[in-house]
Protein backbone atom coordinates (compact mmCIF):
# COMPACT_ATOMS: atom_id res chain seq x y z
CA UNK A 1 0.00 0.00 0.00
CA UNK A 2 1.05 3.51 -0.72
CA UNK A 3 1.52 5.26 2.62
CA UNK A 4 2.30 8.55 0.99
CA UNK A 5 -1.18 8.43 -0.43
CA UNK A 6 -2.55 7.66 3.07
CA UNK A 7 -1.02 10.84 4.44
CA UNK A 8 -1.77 13.02 1.45
CA UNK A 9 -5.40 11.90 1.35
CA UNK A 10 -5.90 12.26 5.11
CA UNK A 11 -6.35 16.03 4.78
CA UNK A 12 -9.16 15.89 2.22
CA UNK A 13 -10.88 13.04 4.06
CA UNK A 14 -10.79 14.87 7.40
CA UNK A 15 -12.06 17.97 5.63
CA UNK A 16 -14.93 15.84 4.31
CA UNK A 17 -15.64 14.71 7.86
CA UNK A 18 -15.51 18.23 9.29
CA UNK A 19 -17.50 19.86 6.50
CA UNK A 20 -19.78 16.95 5.64
CA UNK A 21 -20.14 13.99 7.97
CA UNK A 22 -20.10 15.81 11.31
CA UNK A 23 -22.40 18.77 10.52
CA UNK A 24 -24.76 16.43 8.69
CA UNK A 25 -24.95 14.12 11.70
CA UNK A 26 -25.27 16.96 14.23
CA UNK A 27 -27.97 18.84 12.33
CA UNK A 28 -29.96 15.69 11.63
CA UNK A 29 -29.68 14.48 15.20
CA UNK A 30 -30.78 17.82 16.67
CA UNK A 31 -33.79 18.10 14.35
CA UNK A 32 -34.52 14.41 14.80
CA UNK A 33 -34.61 14.77 18.58
CA UNK A 34 -37.08 17.64 18.43
CA UNK A 35 -39.24 15.59 16.09
CA UNK A 36 -38.86 12.54 18.33
CA UNK A 37 -39.99 14.47 21.40
CA UNK A 38 -43.10 15.66 19.55
CA UNK A 39 -43.89 12.17 18.33
CA UNK A 40 -43.25 10.70 21.79
CA UNK A 41 -45.73 13.20 23.24
CA UNK A 42 -48.26 12.21 20.57
CA UNK A 43 -47.71 8.55 21.42
CA UNK A 44 -48.35 9.04 25.15
CA UNK A 45 -51.27 11.41 24.69
CA UNK A 46 -54.81 10.20 25.18
CA UNK A 47 -55.83 11.76 21.86
CA UNK A 48 -56.49 8.79 19.57
CA UNK A 49 -55.75 10.70 16.37
CA UNK A 50 -52.39 12.00 17.62
CA UNK A 51 -51.54 8.61 19.00
CA UNK A 52 -52.41 6.85 15.73
CA UNK A 53 -50.48 9.37 13.64
CA UNK A 54 -47.41 8.94 15.83
CA UNK A 55 -47.66 5.19 15.67
CA UNK A 56 -48.02 5.24 11.87
CA UNK A 57 -44.99 7.49 11.45
CA UNK A 58 -42.79 5.31 13.66
CA UNK A 59 -43.97 2.20 11.85
CA UNK A 60 -43.15 3.59 8.38
CA UNK A 61 -39.74 4.89 9.40
CA UNK A 62 -38.71 1.71 11.15
CA UNK A 63 -40.21 -0.53 8.51
CA UNK A 64 -38.40 0.90 5.48
CA UNK A 65 -34.66 1.12 4.67
CA UNK A 66 -32.95 4.44 5.24
CA UNK A 67 -31.43 4.28 1.75
CA UNK A 68 -34.91 3.95 0.25
CA UNK A 69 -36.13 6.92 2.32
CA UNK A 70 -33.17 8.94 1.08
CA UNK A 71 -33.83 8.01 -2.56
CA UNK A 72 -37.55 8.74 -2.33
CA UNK A 73 -36.80 12.26 -1.09
CA UNK A 74 -33.97 13.07 -3.49
CA UNK A 75 -34.78 11.09 -6.65
CA UNK A 76 -38.50 10.42 -6.11
CA UNK A 77 -39.98 13.73 -5.08
CA UNK A 78 -38.89 15.61 -8.26
CA UNK A 79 -41.38 13.36 -10.11
CA UNK A 80 -44.18 15.21 -8.34
CA UNK A 81 -42.48 18.57 -8.76
CA UNK A 82 -40.68 18.76 -5.43
CA UNK A 83 -37.01 19.27 -6.08
CA UNK A 84 -34.75 19.44 -3.05
CA UNK A 85 -30.97 19.94 -3.09
CA UNK A 86 -28.66 17.14 -1.88
CA UNK A 87 -27.83 18.65 1.51
CA UNK A 88 -31.38 19.50 2.60
CA UNK A 89 -32.55 16.14 1.21
CA UNK A 90 -30.02 14.33 3.35
CA UNK A 91 -30.89 16.34 6.46
CA UNK A 92 -34.61 15.73 5.95
CA UNK A 93 -34.16 12.00 5.44
CA UNK A 94 -31.80 11.54 8.39
CA UNK A 95 -33.91 13.70 10.73
CA UNK A 96 -37.06 11.79 9.86
CA UNK A 97 -35.19 8.55 10.43
CA UNK A 98 -33.73 9.60 13.79
CA UNK A 99 -37.15 10.96 14.75
CA UNK A 100 -38.75 7.56 14.27
CA UNK A 101 -36.22 5.60 16.30
CA UNK A 102 -35.64 8.18 19.03
CA UNK A 103 -39.38 8.72 19.51
CA UNK A 104 -39.71 5.20 20.87
CA UNK A 105 -36.67 5.66 23.10
CA UNK A 106 -38.01 8.93 24.52
CA UNK A 107 -41.51 7.54 24.92
CA UNK A 108 -40.22 4.60 26.92
CA UNK A 109 -37.97 6.88 29.00
CA UNK A 110 -40.86 9.21 29.84
CA UNK A 111 -43.03 6.26 30.82
CA UNK A 112 -40.25 4.92 33.04
CA UNK A 113 -40.48 7.96 35.34
CA UNK A 114 -42.84 7.07 38.22
CA UNK A 115 -46.33 8.58 38.13
CA UNK A 116 -45.65 10.12 41.55
CA UNK A 117 -43.25 12.54 39.86
CA UNK A 118 -46.04 13.90 37.63
CA UNK A 119 -48.24 14.19 40.71
CA UNK A 120 -45.59 16.01 42.73
CA UNK A 121 -45.09 18.42 39.82
CA UNK A 122 -48.82 19.07 39.65
CA UNK A 123 -49.01 19.36 43.44
CA UNK A 124 -46.57 22.27 43.48
CA UNK A 125 -48.74 23.90 40.83
CA UNK A 126 -46.94 23.09 37.61
CA UNK A 127 -48.80 22.67 34.35
CA UNK A 128 -48.41 19.52 32.29
CA UNK A 129 -45.76 21.12 30.08
CA UNK A 130 -43.86 22.61 33.00
CA UNK A 131 -43.84 19.25 34.76
CA UNK A 132 -42.65 17.56 31.58
CA UNK A 133 -39.80 20.00 31.04
CA UNK A 134 -38.64 20.54 34.63
CA UNK A 135 -39.43 17.24 36.31
CA UNK A 136 -39.95 14.39 33.85
CA UNK A 137 -37.53 15.00 30.97
CA UNK A 138 -34.45 15.51 33.18
CA UNK A 139 -35.16 12.11 34.73
CA UNK A 140 -36.02 10.54 31.38
CA UNK A 141 -32.75 11.90 29.97
CA UNK A 142 -30.74 9.69 32.27
CA UNK A 143 -32.53 6.58 31.05
CA UNK A 144 -32.36 7.52 27.40
CA UNK A 145 -28.69 8.48 27.09
CA UNK A 146 -27.44 4.95 26.28
CA UNK A 147 -30.04 4.14 23.59
CA UNK A 148 -29.90 7.66 22.12
CA UNK A 149 -26.11 7.38 21.95
CA UNK A 150 -26.58 4.24 19.90
CA UNK A 151 -28.91 6.12 17.59
CA UNK A 152 -26.39 8.93 17.20
CA UNK A 153 -23.47 6.60 16.53
CA UNK A 154 -25.52 4.75 13.91
CA UNK A 155 -26.42 8.06 12.35
CA UNK A 156 -22.77 9.12 12.05
CA UNK A 157 -22.05 5.97 10.05
CA UNK A 158 -25.29 6.20 8.07
CA UNK A 159 -24.34 9.65 6.78
CA UNK A 160 -22.07 7.76 4.36
CA UNK A 161 -25.27 6.93 2.46
CA UNK A 162 -25.55 10.62 1.58
CA UNK A 163 -22.65 10.05 -0.84
CA UNK A 164 -25.24 8.33 -3.04
CA UNK A 165 -27.24 11.54 -3.40
CA UNK A 166 -24.18 13.62 -4.24
CA UNK A 167 -23.46 15.11 -0.81
CA UNK A 168 -19.75 15.72 -0.43
CA UNK A 169 -19.17 14.07 2.91
CA UNK A 170 -16.17 12.01 3.93
CA UNK A 171 -17.05 8.77 2.18
CA UNK A 172 -17.69 10.52 -1.12
CA UNK A 173 -14.27 12.14 -0.86
CA UNK A 174 -12.78 8.69 -0.26
CA UNK A 175 -14.58 7.32 -3.30
CA UNK A 176 -13.30 10.15 -5.46
CA UNK A 177 -9.68 9.76 -4.32
CA UNK A 178 -9.94 5.98 -4.72
CA UNK A 179 -11.30 6.23 -8.25
CA UNK A 180 -8.52 8.60 -9.19
CA UNK A 181 -5.65 6.64 -7.56
CA UNK A 182 -7.13 3.13 -7.94
CA UNK A 183 -6.11 2.50 -4.28
CA UNK A 184 -9.55 1.24 -3.17
CA UNK A 185 -8.42 -0.83 -0.20
CA UNK A 186 -6.32 1.96 1.27
CA UNK A 187 -8.90 4.69 0.89
CA UNK A 188 -11.86 2.69 2.19
CA UNK A 189 -9.87 1.44 5.20
CA UNK A 190 -8.76 4.99 5.82
CA UNK A 191 -12.38 6.16 5.76
CA UNK A 192 -13.33 3.28 8.07
CA UNK A 193 -10.58 4.29 10.49
CA UNK A 194 -11.84 7.87 10.67
CA UNK A 195 -15.45 6.72 11.29
CA UNK A 196 -14.15 4.48 14.02
CA UNK A 197 -12.19 7.28 15.71
CA UNK A 198 -15.24 9.56 15.62
CA UNK A 199 -17.38 6.84 17.16
CA UNK A 200 -14.78 6.13 19.86
CA UNK A 201 -14.88 9.80 20.79
CA UNK A 202 -18.67 9.64 20.94
CA UNK A 203 -18.56 6.58 23.19
CA UNK A 204 -16.26 8.41 25.57
CA UNK A 205 -18.61 11.39 25.57
CA UNK A 206 -21.51 9.04 26.29
CA UNK A 207 -19.75 7.57 29.33
CA UNK A 208 -19.03 11.02 30.71
CA UNK A 209 -22.59 12.17 30.14
CA UNK A 210 -23.95 9.08 31.90
CA UNK A 211 -21.68 9.72 34.88
CA UNK A 212 -22.84 13.32 35.02
CA UNK A 213 -26.51 12.37 34.94
CA UNK A 214 -25.93 9.67 37.55
CA UNK A 215 -24.72 12.07 40.20
CA UNK A 216 -28.12 12.22 41.88
CA UNK A 217 -28.72 8.48 41.96
CA UNK A 218 -27.65 6.03 44.65
CA UNK A 219 -24.86 3.71 43.54
CA UNK B 1 -65.69 35.95 60.43
CA UNK B 2 -65.76 33.37 63.17
CA UNK B 3 -62.73 31.18 63.80
CA UNK B 4 -64.90 28.12 63.17
CA UNK B 5 -65.56 29.13 59.57
CA UNK B 6 -64.54 26.13 57.50
CA UNK B 7 -61.40 26.33 55.41
CA UNK B 8 -62.59 23.21 53.64
CA UNK B 9 -66.11 22.15 52.79
CA UNK B 10 -66.69 18.93 50.90
CA UNK B 11 -70.21 18.15 49.81
CA UNK B 12 -71.60 14.88 48.49
CA UNK B 13 -68.40 13.77 46.80
CA UNK B 14 -68.75 10.65 44.66
CA UNK B 15 -66.21 8.81 42.58
CA UNK B 16 -66.11 5.52 40.71
CA UNK B 17 -63.22 3.86 38.95
CA UNK B 18 -65.04 1.88 36.28
CA UNK B 19 -67.55 -0.28 38.14
CA UNK B 20 -65.76 0.19 41.46
CA UNK B 21 -67.44 2.98 43.44
CA UNK B 22 -64.92 4.32 45.96
CA UNK B 23 -66.73 7.42 47.25
CA UNK B 24 -70.48 7.37 47.89
CA UNK B 25 -71.42 10.90 48.85
CA UNK B 26 -68.86 12.24 51.27
CA UNK B 27 -69.32 15.41 53.33
CA UNK B 28 -66.42 16.90 55.20
CA UNK B 29 -65.88 20.19 57.02
CA UNK B 30 -62.56 21.35 58.34
CA UNK B 31 -62.62 24.58 60.36
CA UNK B 32 -59.71 26.96 60.26
CA UNK B 33 -56.74 25.74 62.26
CA UNK B 34 -58.24 22.32 62.87
CA UNK B 35 -56.85 18.90 62.10
CA UNK B 36 -59.00 16.13 60.72
CA UNK B 37 -57.70 12.56 60.60
CA UNK B 38 -59.21 10.19 58.04
CA UNK B 39 -58.94 6.61 59.16
CA UNK B 40 -60.31 3.36 57.82
CA UNK B 41 -59.33 0.14 56.10
CA UNK B 42 -57.51 0.26 52.75
CA UNK B 43 -59.89 0.77 49.88
CA UNK B 44 -62.26 2.79 52.06
CA UNK B 45 -61.77 5.86 49.85
CA UNK B 46 -59.81 8.08 52.23
CA UNK B 47 -56.83 8.56 49.93
CA UNK B 48 -59.18 9.29 47.01
CA UNK B 49 -60.74 12.13 49.00
CA UNK B 50 -57.35 13.56 49.82
CA UNK B 51 -56.22 13.37 46.19
CA UNK B 52 -59.44 15.05 45.08
CA UNK B 53 -58.57 17.99 47.34
CA UNK B 54 -55.38 18.55 45.33
CA UNK B 55 -56.85 17.93 41.90
CA UNK B 56 -54.97 14.67 41.49
CA UNK B 57 -58.28 12.86 41.19
CA UNK B 58 -61.44 14.18 39.59
CA UNK B 59 -64.60 13.16 41.43
CA UNK B 60 -67.69 12.37 39.38
CA UNK B 61 -69.96 14.66 41.38
CA UNK B 62 -70.08 16.80 44.47
CA UNK B 63 -68.23 19.96 45.36
CA UNK B 64 -65.14 21.14 47.16
CA UNK B 65 -64.85 24.63 48.65
CA UNK B 66 -61.54 25.89 49.96
CA UNK B 67 -60.92 29.14 51.72
CA UNK B 68 -62.76 31.71 53.69
CA UNK B 69 -65.64 33.52 52.09
CA UNK B 70 -65.13 37.19 51.49
CA UNK B 71 -62.39 39.41 50.20
CA UNK B 72 -58.67 39.10 50.53
CA UNK B 73 -58.71 42.07 52.96
CA UNK B 74 -61.23 40.36 55.19
CA UNK B 75 -59.23 37.18 55.13
CA UNK B 76 -56.15 39.19 56.01
CA UNK B 77 -57.81 40.85 58.98
CA UNK B 78 -59.18 37.52 60.15
CA UNK B 79 -55.75 36.05 59.91
CA UNK B 80 -54.26 38.68 62.19
CA UNK B 81 -57.01 38.04 64.71
CA UNK B 82 -56.92 34.26 64.69
CA UNK B 83 -53.15 33.98 64.37
CA UNK B 84 -53.62 30.93 62.21
CA UNK B 85 -51.17 29.61 59.64
CA UNK B 86 -47.71 29.29 61.03
CA UNK B 87 -44.44 30.35 59.48
CA UNK B 88 -43.21 33.79 58.65
CA UNK B 89 -44.34 36.22 56.02
CA UNK B 90 -47.86 34.94 55.47
CA UNK B 91 -49.37 36.19 52.24
CA UNK B 92 -52.85 37.62 52.04
CA UNK B 93 -55.17 34.67 51.64
CA UNK B 94 -56.78 33.87 48.34
CA UNK B 95 -60.52 34.30 47.92
CA UNK B 96 -62.58 31.20 48.43
CA UNK B 97 -62.94 28.73 45.62
CA UNK B 98 -65.64 26.21 44.88
CA UNK B 99 -65.21 23.39 42.41
CA UNK B 100 -68.42 21.74 41.30
CA UNK B 101 -67.50 18.33 39.95
CA UNK B 102 -71.02 17.78 38.64
CA UNK B 103 -70.05 20.19 35.86
CA UNK B 104 -66.83 19.99 33.91
CA UNK B 105 -63.94 21.36 35.92
CA UNK B 106 -61.47 23.45 33.93
CA UNK B 107 -57.67 23.17 34.23
CA UNK B 108 -57.71 26.73 35.59
CA UNK B 109 -59.99 25.70 38.42
CA UNK B 110 -57.77 22.74 39.22
CA UNK B 111 -54.77 25.09 39.24
CA UNK B 112 -56.62 27.41 41.62
CA UNK B 113 -57.36 24.45 43.90
CA UNK B 114 -53.65 23.61 43.94
CA UNK B 115 -52.89 27.22 44.87
CA UNK B 116 -54.82 26.58 48.05
CA UNK B 117 -53.83 23.09 49.07
CA UNK B 118 -50.53 21.24 49.25
CA UNK B 119 -49.91 17.57 49.69
CA UNK B 120 -47.36 15.39 51.45
CA UNK B 121 -47.13 12.02 49.72
CA UNK B 122 -46.82 8.57 51.21
CA UNK B 123 -43.71 7.88 49.12
CA UNK B 124 -42.39 11.46 49.48
CA UNK B 125 -42.13 11.91 45.68
CA UNK B 126 -39.22 14.30 46.01
CA UNK B 127 -37.60 15.30 42.73
CA UNK B 128 -34.51 13.06 42.63
CA UNK B 129 -32.59 15.26 40.19
CA UNK B 130 -32.81 18.31 42.43
CA UNK B 131 -31.08 19.14 45.69
CA UNK B 132 -33.13 19.50 48.86
CA UNK B 133 -33.18 23.27 48.47
CA UNK B 134 -34.19 23.10 44.81
CA UNK B 135 -36.99 20.71 45.72
CA UNK B 136 -38.35 23.23 48.18
CA UNK B 137 -38.03 26.41 46.09
CA UNK B 138 -39.13 24.92 42.77
CA UNK B 139 -42.82 25.71 43.39
CA UNK B 140 -42.36 29.15 44.96
CA UNK B 141 -39.89 30.29 42.26
CA UNK B 142 -41.11 28.54 39.10
CA UNK B 143 -44.84 28.52 39.71
CA UNK B 144 -45.57 31.30 42.17
CA UNK B 145 -42.89 33.51 40.57
CA UNK B 146 -41.62 34.75 43.90
CA UNK B 147 -38.16 36.32 44.12
CA UNK B 148 -35.54 33.62 44.36
CA UNK B 149 -33.66 35.17 47.29
CA UNK B 150 -36.85 35.39 49.31
CA UNK B 151 -37.83 31.81 48.47
CA UNK B 152 -34.36 30.55 49.43
CA UNK B 153 -34.42 32.42 52.76
CA UNK B 154 -37.83 30.97 53.60
CA UNK B 155 -36.82 27.49 52.50
CA UNK B 156 -33.74 27.65 54.69
CA UNK B 157 -35.78 28.78 57.67
CA UNK B 158 -38.23 25.92 57.15
CA UNK B 159 -35.43 23.38 56.68
CA UNK B 160 -33.80 24.63 59.88
CA UNK B 161 -37.09 24.08 61.71
CA UNK B 162 -37.17 20.40 60.76
CA UNK B 163 -33.45 20.04 61.49
CA UNK B 164 -32.33 19.62 57.89
CA UNK B 165 -30.61 22.90 57.08
CA UNK B 166 -27.23 21.21 56.76
CA UNK B 167 -28.76 18.94 54.09
CA UNK B 168 -29.83 21.81 51.84
CA UNK B 169 -27.42 20.80 49.06
CA UNK B 170 -27.86 17.04 49.42
CA UNK B 171 -29.81 15.01 46.87
CA UNK B 172 -32.82 12.99 48.03
CA UNK B 173 -31.01 9.65 47.63
CA UNK B 174 -28.52 10.76 50.27
CA UNK B 175 -31.28 11.16 52.88
CA UNK B 176 -33.08 8.63 55.06
CA UNK B 177 -36.79 8.08 54.51
CA UNK B 178 -37.62 10.20 57.54
CA UNK B 179 -35.45 13.03 56.28
CA UNK B 180 -36.98 12.79 52.81
CA UNK B 181 -40.46 13.00 54.27
CA UNK B 182 -39.51 16.05 56.33
CA UNK B 183 -38.30 17.66 53.10
CA UNK B 184 -41.65 16.64 51.58
CA UNK B 185 -43.40 18.50 54.39
CA UNK B 186 -41.19 21.56 53.93
CA UNK B 187 -41.87 21.51 50.19
CA UNK B 188 -45.59 21.63 50.93
CA UNK B 189 -45.21 24.38 53.56
CA UNK B 190 -43.13 26.53 51.21
CA UNK B 191 -46.17 26.79 48.92
CA UNK B 192 -48.02 28.60 51.73
CA UNK B 193 -51.22 26.66 51.26
CA UNK B 194 -54.42 27.25 53.20
CA UNK B 195 -54.82 23.53 53.61
CA UNK B 196 -52.18 20.86 54.19
CA UNK B 197 -52.91 17.31 53.06
CA UNK B 198 -51.00 14.28 54.34
CA UNK B 199 -51.42 10.94 52.59
CA UNK B 200 -50.25 8.26 55.03
CA UNK B 201 -47.08 10.28 55.66
CA UNK B 202 -45.37 7.61 57.76
CA UNK B 203 -46.56 4.37 56.12
CA UNK B 204 -43.44 4.00 53.98
CA UNK B 205 -41.04 4.70 56.83
CA UNK B 206 -39.02 2.32 58.95
CA UNK B 207 -40.59 2.25 62.44
CA UNK B 208 -37.70 4.05 64.09
CA UNK B 209 -38.07 7.00 61.70
CA UNK B 210 -41.80 7.50 62.21
CA UNK B 211 -41.63 9.58 65.38
CA UNK B 212 -39.50 12.40 63.95
CA UNK B 213 -41.98 12.93 61.14
CA UNK B 214 -45.01 12.73 63.41
CA UNK B 215 -43.40 15.25 65.77
CA UNK B 216 -43.08 17.73 62.90
CA UNK B 217 -46.71 17.26 61.90
CA UNK B 218 -47.83 17.65 65.52
CA UNK B 219 -45.90 20.91 65.75
CA UNK B 220 -47.64 22.22 62.64
CA UNK B 221 -51.01 21.29 64.14
CA UNK B 222 -50.15 23.18 67.32
CA UNK B 223 -49.19 26.19 65.22
CA UNK B 224 -52.65 26.35 63.75
CA UNK B 225 -52.25 24.94 60.26
CA UNK B 226 -55.43 23.49 58.83
CA UNK B 227 -54.78 19.87 57.92
CA UNK B 228 -56.35 16.69 56.64
CA UNK B 229 -54.34 13.58 57.46
CA UNK B 230 -54.89 10.08 56.18
CA UNK B 231 -53.20 7.85 58.71
CA UNK B 232 -53.04 4.44 60.31
CA UNK B 233 -51.27 5.83 63.39
CA UNK B 234 -54.17 5.86 65.82
CA UNK B 235 -52.14 7.07 68.79
CA UNK B 236 -50.91 9.96 66.70
CA UNK B 237 -54.43 10.71 65.48
CA UNK B 238 -55.66 10.78 69.07
CA UNK B 239 -52.96 13.23 70.14
CA UNK B 240 -53.05 15.47 67.11
CA UNK B 241 -56.44 15.44 65.44
CA UNK B 242 -59.37 17.54 66.54
CA UNK B 243 -61.73 15.32 64.66
CA UNK B 244 -61.45 11.74 63.49
CA UNK B 245 -63.47 10.52 60.52
CA UNK B 246 -63.78 6.76 60.11
CA UNK B 247 -64.56 5.62 56.57
CA UNK B 248 -65.41 2.26 55.16
CA UNK B 249 -66.67 1.29 51.73
CA UNK B 250 -66.78 4.84 50.43
CA UNK B 251 -68.97 6.27 53.18
CA UNK B 252 -68.31 8.01 56.48
CA UNK B 253 -69.25 5.50 59.14
CA UNK B 254 -68.51 7.59 62.18
CA UNK B 255 -67.04 10.94 63.01
CA UNK B 256 -66.42 12.95 66.11
CA UNK B 257 -63.78 14.24 68.51
CA UNK B 258 -60.64 12.12 68.30
CA UNK B 259 -60.85 10.80 71.85
CA UNK B 260 -64.46 9.74 71.41
CA UNK B 261 -64.12 7.94 68.07
CA UNK B 262 -60.90 6.19 69.01
CA UNK B 263 -61.65 5.35 72.66
CA UNK B 264 -65.32 4.87 72.60
CA UNK B 265 -66.51 4.19 69.06
CA UNK B 266 -70.26 3.82 68.63
CA UNK B 267 -70.40 1.91 65.37
CA UNK B 268 -69.50 -1.74 65.19
CA UNK B 269 -67.29 -1.35 62.12
CA UNK B 270 -65.31 1.38 63.87
CA UNK B 271 -64.94 -0.74 66.96
CA UNK B 272 -63.61 -3.66 64.92
CA UNK B 273 -61.18 -1.46 63.02
CA UNK B 274 -59.83 0.30 66.09
CA UNK B 275 -59.53 -2.95 68.03
CA UNK B 276 -57.65 -4.63 65.18
CA UNK B 277 -55.18 -1.78 64.78
CA UNK B 278 -54.61 -1.52 68.53
CA UNK B 279 -53.94 -5.24 68.66
CA UNK B 280 -51.25 -4.86 66.04
CA UNK B 281 -49.45 -2.38 68.27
Amino acid sequence: MDFNLFWSSLGPLLLGAVKGTIPLALASFALGLVLALLVAMMRISSNKLANGAGRFYVSVIRGTPLLVQLFVIFYGLPAIGVKIDPWPSAIIAFSLNVGGYAAEVIRAAILSVPAGQWEAGHMIGMSRNQTLLRIILPQAARVSVPPLSNTFISLVKDTSLASLILVTEMFRVAQQVAAFSQEFMLLYLEAALIYWVICLALSTAQTRLEKRLDRYVAH
Amino acid sequence: MSPTEPVLQVRNLTKAFGTNTVLRGIDLDVPRGKVVALIGPSGSGKTTILRSLNGLETPDAGSVTVGARGTVEAADAAHGEAGARGGSGVEPQLPSLTLDFGAKVSPREVAALRDRSAMVFQHYNLFPHMSVLQNVIEGPVRVQKRPRAEAVAEAEALLARVGLLEKRDAYPFELSGGQQQRVGIVRALALKPQLLLFDEPTSALDPELVDDVLAVIKELADEGWTMVIVTHELAFARQTADEVVFMDGGVVVERGPASQVLRNPQEERTQQFVRRLLHEI
